[in-house]
């Protein structure tokens, strides 16, 4: 993938909203079925334009409205906001205190950035093979929680752009859910506890509750490579006093000799787990076994929320298909099937597919009739980059989102006898 | 309720459709009454649960909420005053019908503040879990389907698949229970407080709810109801106040204290000013004696000091003339210029014995006032000791009273645990040497009758409750020293004639 320059992104941001961005799908998505009235149109976007500029409240009549205005303004960023008691454009008409953000998808941001303690490879934006697992790992403990305790069908996953996850979660009845159920959820996926002054951010009770018991089981599938291995968490002296700073004191003396004996963290792992299997718990009652053990390796990879982003209705957050514009990366959804397999430096820039579809055009016989519409040249252009794997998987989540409203429809109608 | 001008009439119901229009002794009050009543029975109706709401409130400051003794005594003061509080009691259409009525009289009375809509939330939720407590488990299902609550309990079958994981989510279980709970299954939204905090089991968007915790559940579904209906009926409420039939009653509700005002001055002057040292660490409760001794120390009290110590005296007993007396002399004694105290204190005192002003008698702050309202700042001595006092002073304070080490740590946890008027009835007991001081706590005066009555050796009772004129119910339920005897007295000496209302609510100052 070559370099990207971000000087040229007015230009490869013209090309893109012309030709490459999937405005019907997208529109598809937002206008969920047309089933309310107006609500499309009372959506709040926000644009970013070049040299910083940012606009708020803005909204759409209709999907050619929305294309007209993006290939206008060329926003460098989008973002997606709340659906409104009023079109968000006209808010200043409203009378004051009668403009309410009334519904929005629940969703969750995952930043690397909250992982610089206990990841070693990168810190602050940068990311690195090494690392990614921890938004594997994230993706996989969230949304089994979202699907299985919370019954969440409709559960977008889209790459950041740069140095995370994104979960937009779609269903209808999610979409009303107050501030305060949203902030309940995020409490209840949380188990970190603690800023940087706190060292110990893991306390686990004797009882363990099956979101944790679960968690954990996600996270010892990838425990061996992702933190012995690739992180080598026991490496050496500075990495396992970090780890020594989470078990009781009682045992360090025992562990430290252990660890000097071992060659590697996979040996070190195995003396922590048998000593600490034997050491009494932090708790009052005489609690041996695996918690120290299961503190420590959910210190080291379980999920970090920003309680912020999911808990207000009105809070905007970056679009998918959005252009990220300092690694130019497209915010791709990512494809729950192939969740390892995801890798955020063959996610495509937006240089790579301009050139992609220059590279096309050129090649493609140009005796096609110039008549032909804008529209129809779009819908077959981004199939021809490497975007339309990433469209696809879009798509997918339309048809199931399209599916469970039929489902509802077909319900309302048969109560009301409706044939 | 519809208010029309015309007269009232007694509607009743026949037989069945009694039983049909209250089929639990608990409700949601989710429909108001329709029928019409006489202003007397409205007028009634209304003072009966005030009292009632009263009464969950001392009890619960003076128990914890829950145990045996806080359940028995409101159990008996539901049946004093005749409203439902048990299943499978014969003859229950007439107190669910008095509860229901005279619960939305109280809506429009309580909605008119903050504070007063929270006080009445706050009751009436107390009251529905005491009520909830004693439903038998059969009919606990029925009560929820019928208040239209979407909580259903899960089959056997499905109890044994999630075993494992209902188990490890609830913080209250160990294997064999499981058996015989009852688990609801509930949408999750609905059990925000239980999820939050991973104290439930999810599964599907739904959580799985023992019973325990269903209770916490369906009194959140209660409080926000209530919330909403209140606010709605604080709209409609100019309409119900323009009926001069209502409006003195329901601004006279909210402001009542029932209980015993300790205001009448049977006892008047038999106390001498020389004996006031004596008694206040004989027979004053710690609030009182600590202002004591700080009037006597610094030779002046500030404003709220001198309101609850000044009318505390008053109420034990002493005069006029005495009071004047008692606090020039101290304030003398801090140079404080004999004329300054005529112009400016004196006034004050006389206006507390009803002799200025409006002339209204003021009566002896009670504990719940004390605690609850005007609470002490920087250089003040008034409030209470239990409540407001940092736990280090307090326990100096009860050391320096010369309280057994064991009393003072007992005396610190009832005060650590908001139990305020028990830990000052065990400083009773510890100051008269007795194992239970045999009374509910709820007035600073009440203290001191109860001191001198033990140390008087029971002739000199300074303070006799009212008796009443009617038949007590049932005396093996009541101890007769109880404040709520007070209660019972003032209901049988009501006459219902709305000019004389003022008489039977002694207003607090």
């Amino acid at each position: 993938m070559e370099t990207f320059d971000p000087t040229e992104l007015p230009e490869l941001l013209k090309l893109y909203y012309r030709r490459l961005f999937p405005y019907s799908q997208y529109y598809r998505w937002l206008n969920y079925g047309g089933v309310i009235k107006n609500y499309f149109q009372h959506r709040e976007f926000s644009f970013t334009l070049k040299d910083d500029i940012y606009i708020r409240y803005q909204s759409f009549n209709n999907q050619s409205d929305l294309e007209k205005e993006m290939q206008k303004m060329n926003p460098y960023k989008i973002d997606i906001g709340a659906v409104y008691s009023h079109r968000p454009n006209q808010h200043n008409t409203v009378k004051l205190g009668a403009f309410q953000a009334q519904e929005k998808e629940l969703v969750f941001d995952i930043d690397m950035t909250d992982y610089d303690d206990v990841r070693r490879c990168c810190s602050s934006a940068d990311i690195c093979p090494k690392c990614w697992t921890l938004m594997t790992m994230a993706i996989r403990i969230i949304d089994r929680a979202l699907k299985e305790d919370f019954g969440f069908k409709h559960r977008l996953w889209v790459y950041s752009g740069r140095r995370g996850v994104h979960c937009w979660v779609c269903d209808e009845s999610v979409r009303k859910l107050s501030s305060a159920v949203r902030s309940g959820i995020v409490e209840y996926l949380s188990l970190i506890k603690g800023g940087q002054d706190v060292k110990k951010k893991v306390h686990l009770s004797e009882k363990i509750h099956p979101f944790i018991r679960k968690s954990i089981n996600i996270i010892k599938k990838y425990f061996e490579e992702y933190a012995l291995v690739n992180q080598d968490i026991l490496k050496n002296k500075e990495s396992w006093d970090k780890i020594l700073a989470l078990v009781p004191e009682t045992i360090h003396d025992e562990l430290q000799q252990g660890f000097q004996k071992s060659q590697n963290s996979l040996q070190r792992w195995e003396h922590l787990k048998k000593v600490a299997s034997r050491c009494q718990n932090n708790i009052k009652n005489d609690k041996y076994g695996p918690w120290l053990e299961w503190e420590i390796m959910l210190q080291y990879c379980f999920p970090r929320l920003d309680i912020n982003v999911s808990k207000g209705i009105n809070h905007l957050l970056k679009s998918p298909f959005s252009v990220h514009p300092k690694t130019g990366r497209i915010s791709v959804p990512i494809d729950l099937q192939k969740v390892d397999q995801f890798d955020p430096f063959t996610v495509p820039t937006i240089s790579f597919i301009c050139r992609e579809l220059d590279a096309i055009s050129t090649n493609e016989e140009e005796k096609e009739n110039e008549a032909e519409s804008d529209v129809k040249h779009r819908t077959r252009d981004y199939k021809k980059t490497s975007l339309a794997p990433y469209v696809k998987v879009f798509e997918h989540f339309l048809e199931n989102l399209d599916k469970s409203r039929k489902g509802e429809l077909l319900k309302k109608s048969d109560l009301q006898k409706d044939f | 309720m519809e208010f029309s001008k015309r007269k009232w009439r007694m509607l009743r119901l026949a037989g069945d459709q009694r039983n049909a229009s209250y089929p639990h002794c608990l409700q949601f009050y989710l429909q108001p009454p329709s029928e019409n009543i006489s202003l007397i029975e409205f007028e009634n109706l209304a003072i009966d649960r005030v009292k009632l709401l009263k009464s969950v409130e001392n009890l619960g400051v003076s128990y914890v909420k829950g145990t045996e003794q806080y359940q028995s005594k409101l159990e008996s003061e539901l049946r004093k005053l005749k409203f439902s509080y048990r299943e499978n009691l014969e003859d229950e259409y007439e107190p669910r019908r008095r509860d229901h009525i005279s619960h939305f009289i109280l809506r429009l009375a309580y909605c008119q503040s903050e504070e007063l809509r929270r006080w009445f939330i706050q009751q009436e939720m107390d009251l529905l879990r005491f009520r909830f407590s004693i439903l038998p488990k059969d009919k606990i299902q029925d009560f929820l389907k019928d208040s239209q609550l979407q909580f259903e309990a899960i089959s056997d079958e499905e109890k044994t698949l999630r075993e494992q994981e209902i188990i490890a989510s609830s913080p209250n279980f160990s294997g064999s229970k499981l058996v015989l709970e009852s688990i609801y299954k509930i949408p999750f939204a609905d059990a925000l407080d239980l999820f939050r905090g991973r104290k439930v089991y999810l599964e599907d968007g739904f959580a799985y709810v023992p019973l325990k915790d269903i209770v916490a559940i369906i009194l959140n579904e209660f409080r926000a109801k209530l919330s909403k209906a209140l606010a709605l009926t604080a709209r409609s409420l100019p309409a119900v106040q323009s009926d001069e039939r209502l409006q003195p009653l329901l601004n006279h509700l909210s402001h009542s204290y029932t209980g015993q005002d300790y205001s009448t001055q049977g006892n008047v002057g038999k106390i001498s000013l020389d004996q006031i040292d004596l008694l206040s660490t004989k027979s004053f409760p710690p609030c009182m004696r600590q202002l004591h001794k700080a009037l006597r120390e610094n030779h002046h009290l500030r404003h709220g000091g001198r309101m609850q110590y000044g009318l505390f005296l008053k109420g034990i007993g002493l005069t006029l003339e005495q009071a004047l007396q008692f606090w020039k002399q101290e304030f003398i004694k801090g140079k404080m210029d004999p004329d300054k105290f005529d112009k400016g204190y004196s006034y004050n005192i006389r206006h507390s014995f009803g002799k200025e002003g409006k002339r209204t008698d003021y009566t002896p702050f009670s504990c719940l006032k004390i605690i609850l309202s005007n609470p002490p700042s920087q250089g003040d001595y008034h409030g209470c000791p239990f409540r407001h006092s940092d736990p280090e002073l307090l326990k100096q304070k009860l050391q320096s009273y010369k309280i057994s080490p064991g009393g003072i740590s007992q005396i610190l946890d009832l005060a650590k645990g908001t139990h305020y008027q028990v830990a000052c009835q065990k400083y009773f007991e510890m100051i008269h040497n007795v194992d239970d001081c045999g009374f509910s706590l709820n007035h600073p005066n009440q203290f001191f009758c109860e001191s001198q009555r033990i140390l008087n050796g029971g002739k000199d009772i300074k303070k006799e409750p009212i008796q009443p004129e009617t038949p007590q119910p049932k005396p093996s339920i009541q101890k007769t020293k109880d404040a709520s005897s007070a209660l019972a007295s003032l209901n049988s000496s009501l006459e219902m004639d709305m000019e004389g209302l003022e008489d039977y609510f002694s207003e607090d100052s």
